[in-house]
């Protein structure tokens, strides 16, 4: 799960982490409330939204009065930003931060992590920050300085001093730094974080270490003990038919294809996207409808599918192990009839009471077109398509 | 003979009197001998009761003693999982299987470091399997896990996969082609767990009853290019080799925590490619698994 900048922040902040002040605004008039409130005579105006390369786009800039404020305010509010991550379309702007301008003598760049390698939590610093941190991790990697923490020690001394020195904080910096990178660690550790990133960290003129951005994604398995990270889930910068989708526990994910394919299982699911751009044409999604898929897992499966207008033809690939091919060949059919399919429809089914499903999809007297193997399967779908 | 399970293996279940571990301990007692190897359960408040005519243990600890069993398989739910997997390890059990999906990745971050530590001072090692994994089967001997026991055959191919479904399917073509499996096992979806690919290839290799193995991965993380570069020096047995995800886009989580896509070296593309050059026979279509490895026989 993915919160905004100014959320973000607030986190930090809880954890004793130094951040320009700034308050969170949604209209143009609040805005310039805000910069009031504030006071000083310089603003920045932070577009809110859950992806990053906001500046580059023109999502963040730098006000010198209150008109400009204002002005910045209405640009940004509303608009279609549109960066590096959020794909052509752009992502709309609902929400602003309004805050303080700081005294930026340097930019770094820290992060935790979960890596999966070491089965430890990363922290990562560079001198190299405020930029496209990939592209210093590929162009310039002596320039990323990693410490991999043990979770049962904790983030030590040394390891911190290590990564205030290898960033290049200047001398007068390194002990508020090295208590900044403690407490990003407590917090990583105690809001159950997967990814926490300050990009940039900077020092100020008077050597005060502020993060002056913030960007969090959490475990998802760990929501259940998070309510406060819960409360902070923004709906609108989600993608509104997976969000559908996991309302019925149904993992699905809208691609850019005309084949939607309703498979069980994670692998056997992208396998199954895999094999239908082997055959040449592309899936429209992937949607793994789990171990315990019922009539009405499978009938909400077949509405979120057909909601894309891109979708000309749709496949079901279920290997029965638990899960009986003939419950899901009776929610197959159901969901034909109830959302009037005017797909072509292809089923591969198999595993346990593989011969009842088909059975079950021969008698509903539906156009549905059975297959064997995931090749067959894809073969007569793309052909149905075309 | 098989990896890390037969016919003799003594396994106690945690989590037996929920209703998944329920369901599954059922059909793992009836397929082949699992009456013999299923012992114990273990449920503190059900300390005394039968289940299945399995006698039900306060602790996995009393439940070895008084069972002899070894191998643990745990059904527990996600928030106290890993503090089961930890009662099998402390109670020095060879292997625990954890099936259960969904545990916070911090409290299998910490499990995983008190294994390590516990080995490091000179501990028993407790070998992890999973979690969010369909356990493991040697066929006509024991199944331990959440798999269709009828589609599997005995025979002389071993397969690995982090996909509970993935797995079948390669085990499904395999069997269909006649070709029985040694062992078939799945280390599961989550970005922290215990056994990895590499493990499972180098118990299939020295394994005299594996002639042959499907090794299948997924995008994300860089388990299955480490096992390649370790089967490229060591395997003297052929292996075919798929990944799933060449369509899965970068930065979009595909159902298991596992599977995102987080640098250039862990797409499809560059894991099949590294498993090629380290000797791998690969393949794009995943309905020609069991064929391309018959064909390496």
């Amino acid at each position: 799960m993915k919160i905004h900048e100014y959320q973000g922040k607030q986190i930090l902040k809880k954890f004793g982490v130094t951040v320009p002040r700034g308050i969170h605004c949604t209209s143009v008039e609040d805005a310039v409330k805000a910069a009031e409130t504030l006071g000083g005579n310089v603003w920045v105006v932070k577009a809110q939204i859950h992806a990053g390369g906001r500046g580059k786009g023109g999502g963040v800039k730098v006000a010198k009065s209150l008109e400009q404020v204002r002005e910045y305010a209405s640009q940004i509010l509303g608009m279609q930003l549109v960066t590096h991550q959020t794909g052509p379309e752009g992502q709309k702007v609902r929400n602003l931060l309004i805050e303080e301008g700081a005294d930026i003598k340097h930019e770094y760049y820290v992060a935790a992590l979960t890596d999966r390698a070491t089965q430890s939590v990363a922290m990562m610093a560079s001198y190299e920050g405020g930029m496209d941190i990939e592209e210093v991790a590929h162009k310039t990697p002596e320039k990323i300085i990693k410490v991999f923490i043990n979770p049962l020690v904790g983030l030590t001394d040394e390891q911190a001093l290590t990564l205030a020195k290898g960033m290049g904080m200047p001398e007068g910096s390194i002990a508020q730094c090295v208590d900044t990178l403690k407490k990003l660690y407590t917090c990583y550790m105690e809001t159950d974080a997967s990814l926490a990133e300050i990009n940039p960290l900077i020092h100020e003129g008077d050597g005060t270490v502020k993060a002056l951005d913030a960007k969090f994604n959490f475990d998802s398995n760990a929501l259940y003990r998070q309510p406060e990270i819960v409360a902070m889930r923004d709906l609108d910068e989600e993608d509104a038919d997976e969000i559908e989708a996991s309302k019925f526990d149904l993992a699905y994910i809208s691609l850019d294809g005309n084949i939607g394919c309703l498979v069980n299982g994670a692998g056997l699911a992208m396998a199954t996207m895999d094999t239908i751009k082997l055959f040449g044409a592309e899936p429209a999604n992937f949607l793994d409808v789990g171990g315990g898929a019922t009539t009405e897992k499978v009938t909400e499966a077949f509405k979120i599918m057909l909601k894309n207008p891109k979708v000309k033809g749709i496949l079901v690939n279920i290997f029965g192990g638990i899960m009986r091919c003939d419950t899901i060949a009776t929610g197959v059919v159901a969901a034909a009839k109830e959302t009037h399919l005017s797909v072509p429809l292809v089923v591969r089914m198999k595993g346990t009471n593989e011969d009842l499903g088909k059975q079950i999809l021969k008698d509903s007297g539906l156009p549905i077109i059975s297959a064997d193997s995931m090749a067959e399967a894809a073969t007569k779908i793309v052909a149905a398509v075309k | 003979m098989s990896i890390l399970i037969n016919k003799d293996t003594k396994i106690i279940t945690q989590g037996i009197t929920g209703k998944t571990g329920q369901f599954h301990t059922e059909k793992c007692i009836e397929y082949a001998n699992g009456k013999n190897c299923f012992v114990a359960g273990v449920n503190p408040k059900k300390a005394g009761e039968k289940i299945f005519d399995v006698p039900i243990y306060a602790s996995v600890k009393e439940a070895a003693a008084e069972s002899g069993a070894t191998v643990s398989v745990i059904y527990v739910p996600p928030a106290g999982a890993a503090a089961a997997i930890w009662e099998a390890v402390e109670a020095d059990l060879d292997l625990a299987i954890c099936i259960t999906e969904g545990i916070p990745v911090r409290d299998m971050l910490m499990v995983r470091n008190k294994m390590k530590e516990k080995e490091a001072k000179g501990g028993k090692k407790t070998l992890l399997l999973g979690p969010n994994c369909p356990g493991l089967i040697t066929p006509d001997e024991v199944k331990i896990g959440i798999m269709p026991g009828h589609i599997h055959k005995k025979g002389r191919i071993g397969v690995v996969s982090r996909s509970g479904t993935l797995t079948y399917e390669a085990v499904g073509q395999l069997t269909e082609l006649g070709l029985g499996q040694s062992s078939a096992v799945g280390i599961g979806g989550d970005p922290i767990n215990g056994l990895k690919h590499i493990d499972v290839m180098k118990m299939f290799n020295d394994d005299p009853d594996t002639d042959a193995v499907i090794m299948i991965g997924e995008i994300g993380g860089p388990d299955e290019a480490e096992a390649a570069q370790w089967c490229k020096a060591n395997m003297k047995k052929p292996i075919v080799g798929f990944i799933a995800g060449v369509t899965a886009p970068a930065g979009k989580r595909m159902g298991h925590a596992g599977a995102l896509i987080s640098g250039g070296a862990d797409t499809a593309d560059a894991k099949l490619a590294i498993m090629e050059e380290c000797g791998f026979t690969v393949t794009r279509n995943p309905s020609e698994m069991g064929k391309l490895l018959k064909s390496l026989l």
